[in-house]
């Protein structure tokens, strides 16, 4: 074990790879670790012919994966997707084991996969989780090392070769007999491709599976013939209806409306609230809702936004229609409009996840960014966010690009109700540290607005301006004043999980949760 | 300064909601009102009253005037709503189906009571009586002018309506009169006429032009069941950049007499009287709470 | 304060908490909560602390908690004892 500069305890190596303790945001470099690009073999085919293979099961098989190799899917259809279920129930059919997985996320409905965990056929998740496969690792009741990663780090490890990807199953929405696919259009449609055009580069065998296969040439192309190995037929990907979540409406609670406009008087004091301006913000009911007040604002103002970034809402789209945004960078569509938009408007652009936020590059999408509002299940007194466990220690969320935007992002929002449920989200210490507090810009909730230190002008201005700025320990006294001193949750010595930081060091780990 | 202070939002926290109640140090309202009537089913009375009152208790720094709908006290719940809410020490009640000076004296009398029996001034609770049925309209100036600790009239437009058994409309004219008699007893008694509330939460336009309305007739303020509602009445209530123009000139004048050692005080060759004092005092006051000035009104100006 | 028959308060919003309480023979007092690992000390305190305030010193005690502050926790058992007979 060693200390990395947070303080939290890092394990040398963890499933049989060694890593580095997280040191600061900057200081890693691609040669700290002698990265190169991965790189795969050449190959040629001279045939004209269709690539189909059959269905899921012959596309299993015409790749050659082998036992021990590693897989992965996008999860663009989020909690509607199916093809990581078929795919893993299929691997198991052919009595294929000891698998990895380095999908870009894995959801919720991708609980079915947890038989197929204790198994045997799923051994390693080279990806961060969202539910239950997380919550009973934590709990230490399932066994499977688990490293989590970022949207800008899964980019980065498999763009270096980290995480060698053996077969990418890629659901195909809209997709040719040759290989060329989008997302725009289909029963399936999705829209944004941007987490499978990394894989579709890099992984060794590319697999497009479609449930619309049309006549060549699928365009717009997303991804192209030339790194499309195997086309698959499956009856259905999955239900787009469900890539909406359950959080892309503007809250309509009185604190968490309190806490938008709070955000938006920071965007206001900010300075960048101009021409030129660039915005991110998530799903979160009150993420949207400071996207209404900024949009307002720009629409008083007569102010033209330079882009609007991310995962994309509908939201945004009307921004970008109503001549708001010069353009949108989307990696990830977050509801149907979104979808809808992107198949139709070539201002509203399609993103790869290592354009969005590869630290390991010429620079990512995300080091534009002026503004940007990020979410926390909870905060500590030096910034520092949590967005991976909850405060029970259970492992119940995957970071997305939350430290890749603090990172890039001149100011980085995290707006947070102080209470929830009476637990304190202003704290001592994080159970988890995902995104470091030194990328940490301001810190609003609905008791209060902490800006950081690395921001003295925006806390003058915001105190010119009579906002509520307060010390972010004087607002943790005041919700502990509220709720009690929470007592800390008590975790074995079992580490089960990684926290990557963006550069691939490790910002923490995740323990078992003592019973 | 009960009699003047601002009430241009007085939002209603049902009393038996505690994710409601624990909220009310952050709502960003004028006053509040925790409400044992309406808002409590007849079974949950008394869960209503001990929440209220653990909830008064933990409450330290209150930032925001505190009243407390009590039920009528010709119900069984009445008295005991008082017994357990005065030691908490609200700064009024808004006292509900007050239809005559008589009412509202027995609540004074009872409060003058526990003001006597426990060391406090007398006067020292107000009372908010809800103006809601056709005889407490026509009866408004002898409620209003009866006993000191009524600062304000309330209108109820639900009651009401009922009481005059018409439905209530959206165009308002249903209301138009005892709007009317309400602002003009409480002025002429020289409190305060709060208006009533607007229950469709979605329309913030339709409040707004409400709320715009009843300024423009001479109210003061707004009673409001949500609390999306407060920005908008604000808004509404804000003084224009004249009135503020004027009551910075009434103020800059009375600095100048002062410094000059005269009682006298005048601008532009009139007499500036007490009542017009005190509306610029109002006005620079409801201009810093809306950010409209950067400096908060000195008050010690009144005193010299 | 005798707990003469079987009385409930509260309700199972978030913020908020429910207390059952019957007649029983010795004091035994039952807490579940959501944020029990957190708050489950504070909370038994808040319980002990009402409970000898009242003069309880028999009787069944289940709480149900959902995240409720100190304040309602206290408002809670007092209406479920006033319910009970107890007060």
């Amino acid at each position: 074990m060693a200390k990395n500069s947070l303080g939290r305890e890092i394990p040398e190596t963890f499933n049989g790879k060694s890593y580095i303790p997280y040191r600061d945001p900057h200081s890693i470099k691609p040669e700290t670790f002698h990265f190169q690009r991965a790189s795969r073999v050449l190959k040629r085919n001279y045939s004209g012919a269709s690539k189909v293979a059959g269905g899921l099961r012959e596309a299993i098989i015409a790749s050659g994966l082998k036992n021990g190799m590693t897989i992965s899917t996008h999860h663009h259809l989020r909690n509607g997707d199916r093809l990581l279920n078929d795919v893993v129930r299929e691997i198991d059919a052919l009595g294929l084991r000891d698998i990895r997985i380095a999908s870009s996320s894995v959801h919720i409905v991708h609980a079915e996969l947890i038989p197929y965990i204790r198994k045997g056929v799923i051994t390693a998740l080279e990806c961060g989780v969202n539910g239950p496969i997380g919550e009973q690792i934590s709990r230490g009741e399932l066994e499977c090392p688990i490293v989590v990663r970022s949207h800008g780090g899964r980019a980065r490890s498999v763009i270096s070769g980290e995480v060698p990807i053996d077969v990418a199953f890629l659901a195909a929405p809209y997709c040719d007999e040759y290989g060329n696919f989008n997302g725009f259009y289909g029963p399936s449609a999705c829209g944004s491709l941007g987490y499978a055009l990394v894989d579709a580069q890099y992984a060794r065998k590319v697999v497009a599976v479609t449930d619309n296969l049309v006549p060549y040439p699928a365009l717009p192309i997303s991804v192209a013939q030339n790194i499309v190995d195997i086309v698959a037929t499956v009856g259905s990907l999955g239900d787009p209806k469900k890539i909406v979540s359950s959080t892309t409406q503007l809250t309509k609670d009185p604190m968490g409306l309190l806490i938008a406009k709070y955000a938006a008087a920071v965007i206001d004091a900010s300075g960048y609230l101009k021409n030129g301006f660039s915005f991110q913000t998530g799903t979160g009911g009150i993420s949207l809702a400071v996207a209404g007040h900024v949009r307002d604002m720009m629409r008083d103002r007569k102010i033209k936004g330079s882009f609007g970034c991310g995962g994309i809402t509908g939201f945004f789209v009307d921004m970008l229609d109503e001549g708001l945004f010069e353009g949108l960078f989307d990696v990830q569509c977050f509801d149907l409009k979104a979808v809808e938009s992107i198949g139709r408007n070539r201002k509203h652009q399609e993103m790869s996840a290592g354009l969005y936020a590869n630290p390991f590059n010429m620079g990512a999408v995300v080091n534009r960014l002026d503004c940007a509002i990020l979410s926390a299940t909870e905060i500590d007194v030096n910034f520092n966010v949590n967005v991976n466990t909850e405060s029970s220690g259970l492992l119940l969320h995957n970071t997305g690009g939350h430290c890749d935007v603090a990172k890039g992002a001149k100011v980085s929002i995290i707006v947070c109700p102080s209470i929830r449920g009476r637990l304190p989200m202003v704290r001592d210490e994080v159970t988890t540290i995902t995104t470091p507090g030194e990328t940490v810009g301001v810190v609003v909730t609905e008791r209060g607005i902490a800006v950081n230190d690395h921001l003295p002008e925006l806390k003058a201005e915001l105190i010119r301006r009579r906002a509520p700025v307060k010390d972010i320990r004087q607002l943790r006294d005041e919700i502990y004043a509220v709720t009690g001193a929470p007592r800390p949750v008590e975790f074995t010595d079992k580490v089960v999980g990684l926290i990557e930081y963006l550069d691939g060091t490790i910002i923490d780990t995740v323990r078992t949760v003592r019973a | 300064m009960k009699d003047s202070q601002p009430r241009r939002t007085m939002l209603y926290v049902p009393g038996n909601m505690p994710s409601m109640l624990q909220n009310v140090p952050l709502f960003k309202c004028d006053s509040v009102i925790l409400d044992l009537e309406d808002a409590v089913n007849h079974a949950e009375k008394d869960a209503a009253r001990n929440l209220v009152r653990r909830f008064l208790q933990s409450w330290k720094e209150r930032d925001k005037e505190v009243l407390v709908r009590i039920n009528p006290l010709n119900t069984k719940w009445g008295h005991d709503d008082l017994r357990a809410i005065l030691p908490e020490m609200p700064d009024a009640i808004r006292f509900p189906m007050c239809e005559t000076a008589e009412m509202a004296l027995e609540l004074d009398a009872e409060l003058a009571r526990y003001e006597a029996a426990n060391g406090l001034e007398i006067g020292h609770f107000g009372i908010l009586p809800s103006i809601e049925t056709v005889k407490s309209v026509l009866n408004a100036y002898a409620i209003a002018t009866s006993t000191k600790r009524i600062f304000g009239l309330a209108f109820g437009a639900e009651d009401y309506t009922a009481s005059m058994g018409v439905a209530r409309t959206n165009s308002g004219e249903d209301l138009m009169h005892p709007r009317m008699m309400i602002v003009m007893a409480a002025r002429a008694a020289g409190i305060q006429a709060i208006d009533t509330v607007f229950s469709d939460v979605s329309d913030m336009e339709a409040l707004r032009r409400e709320t715009e309305l009843v300024k423009r007739l001479g109210y003061t303020g707004k009673c409001l069941v949500n609390p999306r509602q407060i920005d908008v009445i604000h808004e509404a209530f804000a003084p224009r950049r004249e009135e503020i123009d004027h009551a910075q000139e009434v103020v800059e004048a009375i600095r100048q007499a002062h410094a000059a050692g005269t009682g006298v005080v005048s601008l532009r060759g009139k007499m500036v009287d007490a009542p017009i004092v005190k509306r610029a005092i109002n006005t620079l006051r409801i201009a810093y709470a809306q950010g409209l000035v950067d400096t908060p009104v000195d008050e010690e100006i009144l005193n010299g | 304060m005798e707990i003469v028959k079987k009385a409930v308060a509260g309700t199972m919003q978030s913020s908020d908490l429910m207390v059952f309480v019957e007649p029983a023979d010795k004091l035994k007092v039952e807490i579940e909560s959501t944020v029990i690992k957190q708050f489950g000390h504070l909370i038994e305190a808040k319980v002990d602390e009402v409970l000898a305030k009242n003069g309880v010193t028999v009787g069944f005690i289940r709480l149900t908690d959902r995240g409720a502050l100190d304040y309602a926790i206290e408002a809670r058992i007092e209406t479920a004892l006033a319910r009970a007979g107890a007060v």
